[in-house]
């Protein structure tokens, strides 16, 4: 079922090509979600897709819409609407911080005053308040990381484009990237756009996923929706004659998957594990190991990767 | 920072006019370029001349100041349009120079830290970007340049009589024309040159370089060609023969011909233009 809500992004046939090579390939799909999780592995034209909404590579093919305005002819207002978090270091070495965050607001349509006020709120919102007056060249990678956010924030847009947020993160500075992308979500005032390959940064904060394999969507879902409707999952590892039991459970309502002493069970509603138990013990099997789990973004994503 | 403001919020305040955001460069490049005392005490020095000027014409104008040291009126040197020719041709010197001290920084450092894309992302484009950074030097070579020939011009204006003013008013026009054609050509130059070298020393000696090289091969056009086209290929000279048409000059010792110098230095920002374009974008793609 997909969403009500207006979509954010539309994608209608957009292709994207450097030279002979395609990176990008009819993609087609829109998505309204609070924030949306762009994932596919290395090279599967994550930040392409992104640049390319940005208005930074001319599409080859079809077209883009961001809040119903086209990316050729909107690009200035989409520039407007958006924050853009590189993923690469992006700053001005000789530059405090707060000069930057203030000459990056003041680009972005803020007057002057309004510009350094907010670069002092958004340093202050980061954790970066202390270190505000420091030169950009002498902060540390997760400062600049944070300095980065903070420069995509300090316009207030309306939609915020993140590349790869957690690169190079320790995991307090990971888990501080987080906290906040989840805050920002939970203010209602804006969309997120969310690319990485981490899938646990995107299962942390997305409610919505766009997952890119070679240059193609494979898999759009709504995680939300997912998770609610989503199976459970039981992986088994059984010792001993087995013959019969994967059609016991079959019988029982199950979705068995059977190879060489594992199983993978997909549990109808209202069953009972004990069941399980049960029929291990009338055929006297061995469980040797036994997962409960439901669907995660890995299943989901695994399966678009084999699809 | 009260606790209180340390949650996100948006923005819903008023916004700027889009057409003047690329002034927002030049005033953040010059609150960095002013941190170093060298430069300010090069841009003092680039004000020498222009009040030696100034105290010249008020000495010609003062004749009992002359006949103090038993000097003629007739002896003095005229202010007419080669004075305010040699003015420019010293002044266009030094603003050769602060290109060469200030050209460097313009566009390297952003390149160099990835900052272009922080920049585009934005609602600001490329040509507002080559404008916004073209600003800052247009501005500072101004300074030194047709800016104070005109105070020169008004000071001239001011003890000659009004009716000098009017006849000559085609002098004032020169000073800011070939100028500004000047500013123009050199910071293209400077910020080609800053966009494709990142070395901010070698970015200053090829600024320097371009005019004594284009001088140095045209002249060996000349000799082996037998020719004076090759004399295009020196910027500097170019600009002098645009000026000497521009001051009148009748007298002045010029290979080329004003417009073949005009179309030459046309040429050369365009071809700056070119090389600025293909450098400052977002991303590179590289093949």
């Amino acid at each position: 079922m997909r969403s009500t809500m207006p979509p954010v992004i539309e994608l209608d046939g957009l292709g994207v090509r450097f030279g002979d090579r395609e990176i990008l390939r009819d993609l087609r799909g829109s998505v309204s979600g609070r924030a949306i999780g762009l994932l596919g592995p290395n090279g599967a034209g994550k930040s392409t897709l992104i640049q390319t909404l940005l208005g930074f590579f001319p599409p080859s093919a079809g077209s883009a819409r961001i809040y119903g305005h086209e990316i050729r002819s909107g690009r200035r207002h989409i520039r407007t609407l958006t924050g853009y978090m590189p993923e690469n270091e992006s700053f001005i070495a000789n530059m405090t911080a707060v000069s930057f965050i203030r000459m990056m607001g003041e680009l972005s349509g803020l007057p002057p005053d309004a510009a350094l006020e907010r670069a002092h709120e958004v340093l202050f919102y980061v954790g970066l308040g202390e270190a505000r007056y420091r030169l950009l060249g002498a902060y540390s990678l997760g400062m600049k990381q944070l300095a980065k956010l903070a420069q995509s924030i300090v316009h207030g847009p309306r939609l915020l484009i993140l590349d790869e947020p957690t690169n190079g993160l320790d995991p307090p500075a990971r888990q501080r990237m987080i906290r906040l992308i989840r805050e920002m979500k939970e203010t209602g005032e804006m969309h997120l756009l969310l690319c990485s390959h981490l899938l646990r940064d995107v299962e942390e904060t997305c409610d919505e996923v766009l997952i890119l394999k070679q240059g193609r969507i494979v898999h759009c879902a709504n995680l939300d929706e997912e998770r609610r409707a989503n199976k459970r999952f039981v992986e088994l590892e059984t010792f001993g004659n087995d013959a019969g039991f994967p059609e016991a459970l079959a019988a029982l309502g199950c979705e068995c998957l059977a190879a060489a002493g594992r199983m993978k069970l997909t549990l109808p509603d209202g069953f009972e594990m004990r069941e399980i138990y049960r029929l291990a013990a009338e055929r006297d099997l061995q469980l040797r190991r036994l997962n409960y789990r439901r669907d995660s973004l890995e299943d989901i994503f695994l399966k678009a990767m084999e699809a | 920072m009260a606790v209180y403001k340390r949650t996100y919020k948006g923005y819903s305040g008023p916004c700027t006019a889009t057409w003047s955001r690329f002034l927002i460069l030049p005033r953040y490049s010059f609150s960095r370029l002013f941190q170093s005392k060298f430069l300010i005490l090069f841009l003092m020095a680039c004000f020498f001349f222009p009040v030696g000027c100034a105290l010249f014409i008020y000495v010609s104008h003062n004749l009992s100041f002359l006949r103090t040291f038993n000097i003629r009126a007739e002896n003095f040197i005229a202010i007419n349009g080669k004075f305010f020719y040699v003015y420019c041709t010293v002044q266009a010197a030094f603003a050769y120079l602060l290109t060469a001290l200030v050209g460097p920084g313009l566009v390297s450092p952003d390149l160099v830290n990835n900052a272009l894309p922080l920049y585009f992302s934005r609602p600001f484009s490329r040509a507002e970007y080559v404008l916004g950074k073209m600003a800052g030097l247009v501005y500072l070579l101004s300074l030194i340049t047709w800016l104070p020939g005109l105070v020169l011009f008004a000071i001239q204006a001011s003890l000659a009589g009004w009716s000098w003013a009017r006849q000559n008013f085609w002098i004032a026009e020169a000073i800011v024309l070939g100028s500004l054609l000047w500013i123009t050509v050199l910071s293209l130059v400077a910020m080609a040159m800053s966009a494709w070298i990142k070395w901010r020393i070698a970015a200053g000696a090829l600024i320097l370089g371009v005019i004594f090289v284009g001088a140095g091969f045209g002249a060996a056009v000349n000799a082996v060609m037998r020719t004076n086209l090759g004399s295009m290929l020196d910027l500097a000279q170019d600009n002098s023969a645009i000026w000497a048409r521009l001051f009148r000059l009748t007298d002045a010792d010029l290979r080329i011909d004003a417009v073949d110098a005009a179309n030459a230095m046309a040429i050369a920002s365009l071809i700056c233009l070119w090389l600025l374009f293909k450098k400052v974008r977002a991303f590179e793609v590289i093949k």
